[in-house]
């Protein structure tokens, strides 16, 4: 009887699978190019990845490579460079987030609050101008300004600061990698909070105008609440990637002198893959770094529906 | 109505005007800096410490300089090419991706949307990547390294579904009704009415283009082929202005010219965009709010 069931069941299924192919069949043929680009530089790199388990070399190929389990990555976790970048790839990550991730909420509460529309308008177009700029200019710029003889030193001389190159001190370069973020950044970020905002009820404040809420009370209990969905998304989506420090942009800044506080899991991936030709140790290094991504944005994603009820899935 | 202003309210809208202009200078001085020291006479220039808020001298010097150099016209091609070639494969692969996904009554559907979102999550690493392109595709040295595994980005794959998502189904369906296939519907009905997201996608396909140097520091190692931003990563970041500053007098002329075209090189390697930039950026913005409406 239930055997009879499921069959009935297992036909309708198929049924259905052969009827959704035939009306879908053109549709299904037309994404397949989508399928190839996916699989080739998305899936196929994820495949290649168990070279780290491997090593490999490049005239055996994967295949032919040998088997040798977990040793890179025991090479890597005890090895002499392991806490070091660790601990870089942290500090960095978690300043730009504490520093970096209020930066646009505050412009886009700031901009909100601006009377004159179309003086707001002018203000936050000269805000996203610079995330258009290439970074290898930017960091060109920070390299020019931050020189001994650059605008920010100078600036700084009057706050009784000797002026000198500000990239050759390990100290300057998380606030440099930091701030500089956030100038490129902040206009960019606060577009999203803006389209937010903009969505917020006003009946909500008429009525908390009515009942003698003042500004500071209206930001705490009717603002902040509503954008808060999108504040959470933005968050779960950047813990995500809590690991995945701006490399490039480290690579274009630091210099033998910086090294000791630059270098991020990603640079050292970089430096020992494409310039020290260690390619499954590099790689066990990169699958590291992804597994530790990917664990922080599960779990973040699971206490913030917990707590908030905001989710990405 | 009126709206009485408290006076506490009208200190903090002073000090909130205040910092906005302040904000503003900060954000536009350093292009400004830039542009102006490329004007400025490079002997005046050399010993000048502080800020620029017009050239030093004038001179159109290193702008000459860097024309005579055949390079940055060549990475200027190359980019261009990367550019053109690029977007226009970005768009139909985009859109093909976005027209399926936005589609109803697909079953296979889900499967496909997930097997695409698990890649903005997980990937390989930089290394396999890099192996497979080299060694599989044997594209070293090629500009379509650079156009290829960049084909499509989900993100804006995902805006782009967005958007067809909220065109009414009837159009689509009149015309599947009288025959049209998929193709017709996507090329005739769907993209003529989805101008605005295509000129979003555009911008920003275009100045991931422009702006992209890493790929191309991994893949093309023939100086005939560099785009623009490894020829200014070569001169802003590894300090080689040689090229362009031969037969210019001794080594502290040629050093303080070098400053000057430096300047002019970022200038013309920006100034593309930044001269788009008043007229689109309405679109840019655009682009981000319907990708905040989650799909």
């Amino acid at each position: 009887m239930k055997k009879n069931k499921s069959n009935v069941k297992n036909n309708a299924y198929t049924a259905m699978l052969k009827k959704d192919f035939k009306i879908n069949k053109s549709l299904y043929i037309m994404v397949l190019p989508v399928i190839v680009f996916y699989l080739l530089f998305h899936y196929v790199p994820m495949y290649g990845a168990i070279i780290a388990f491997k090593n490999f070399k490049p005239q055996l190929g994967i295949w032919g490579s040998s088997w040798v389990g977990l040793k890179h990555f025991m090479d890597f976790f005890n090895g002499y460079y392991f806490l070091n970048i660790l601990g870089n790839t942290l500090r960095i990550s978690f300043a730009t987030l504490i520093f970096g991730f209020p930066a646009p909420i505050i412009l886009a509460l700031l901009l909100n609050e601006l009377r004159n529309a179309k003086f707001a308008k002018i203000i936050q177009n000269f805000t996203y101008m610079p995330h258009f700029i290439s970074l290898v200019v930017i960091c060109g710029l920070i390299r020019n300004f931050t020189a001994d003889s650059g605008v920010i030193p100078y600036l700084l001389s009057f706050f009784g600061v000797e002026p000198k190159s500000l990239l050759n001190y390990p100290q300057y370069f998380v606030p440099i990698y930091v701030i500089s973020n956030i100038w490129q950044e902040v206009g960019w970020g606060s577009i999203i909070y803006l389209a937010a905002l903009t969505n917020v009820d006003a009946s909500l404040y008429e009525a908390a105008v009515i009942d003698g809420a003042n500004k500071w009370k209206q930001l705490i209990h009717i603002t902040i609440p509503s954008i808060m969905p999108t504040i959470v998304i933005m968050l779960i989506m950047r813990v995500g990637n809590i690991l995945n420090v701006g490399f490039e942009k480290i690579l274009l800044l630091y210099n033998g002198s910086t090294l000791d506080v630059a270098d991020v899991i990603s640079t050292y991936v970089y430096r020992k893959g494409l310039l020290d030709l260690s390619w499954s140790f590099s790689t066990a290094v990169g699958l590291f770094n992804s597994v530790i991504n990917f664990i922080f944005l599960v779990g973040m994603n699971s206490i913030s529906k917990r707590v908030n009820e905001v989710g990405l899935w | 109505m009126k709206i009485k202003v408290s006076l506490a309210q009208r200190i903090f809208d002073f000090f909130n005007v205040i910092f906005m202009c302040v904000l503003a200078i900060v954000m536009i001085y350093p292009v400004w800096h830039v542009v102006m020291a490329s004007l400025s006479d490079n002997n005046m220039l050399i010993g000048y410490t502080g800020m620029l808020f017009k050239p030093l001298g004038f001179s159109i010097n290193a702008y000459k300089l860097m024309i005579r150099d055949s390079m940055i016209a060549t990475g200027y091609l190359n980019t261009i090419f990367i550019v053109v070639i690029g977007v226009s494969l970005n768009l139909l692969f985009t859109s093909i991706a976005a027209y399926f996904l936005s589609r109803k009554n697909v079953y296979w559907q889900k499967f496909v949307m997930f097997f695409i979102v698990v890649t903005m999550f997980f990937s390989g690493g930089t290394i396999p990547f890099y192996l497979f392109v080299t060694q599989t595709l044997k594209l070293n040295n090629s500009l379509w390294a650079l156009i290829l595994p960049v084909l499509i980005n989900t993100y804006n794959m995902i805006i782009m579904r967005t958007s067809f998502m909220a065109i009414p189904d009837s159009l689509e369906e009149a015309a599947r009704i009288d025959g049209a296939s998929h193709w017709t519907v996507l090329f005739k009905i769907v993209l003529p009415l989805s101008k605005a997201i295509i000129a979003v996608m555009c911008l920003y396909y275009a100045v991931g283009h422009w702006n992209s140097w890493f790929n191309a520091s991994l893949f093309i190692k023939d100086r005939e082929k560099y785009p623009l931003q490894l020829l200014l990563r070569e001169i802003l970041i590894i300090n080689d202005t040689n090229a362009m500053t031969q037969g210019s007098g001794d080594a502290a002329e040629k050093m303080s010219i070098a400053e000057t075209v430096k300047y002019a090189v970022v200038v013309t390697g920006t100034l593309p965009i930044l001269c788009l930039y008043p007229f689109l950026q309405k679109y840019f913005v655009k682009g981000v709010m319907i990708g905040s409406v989650k799909g």
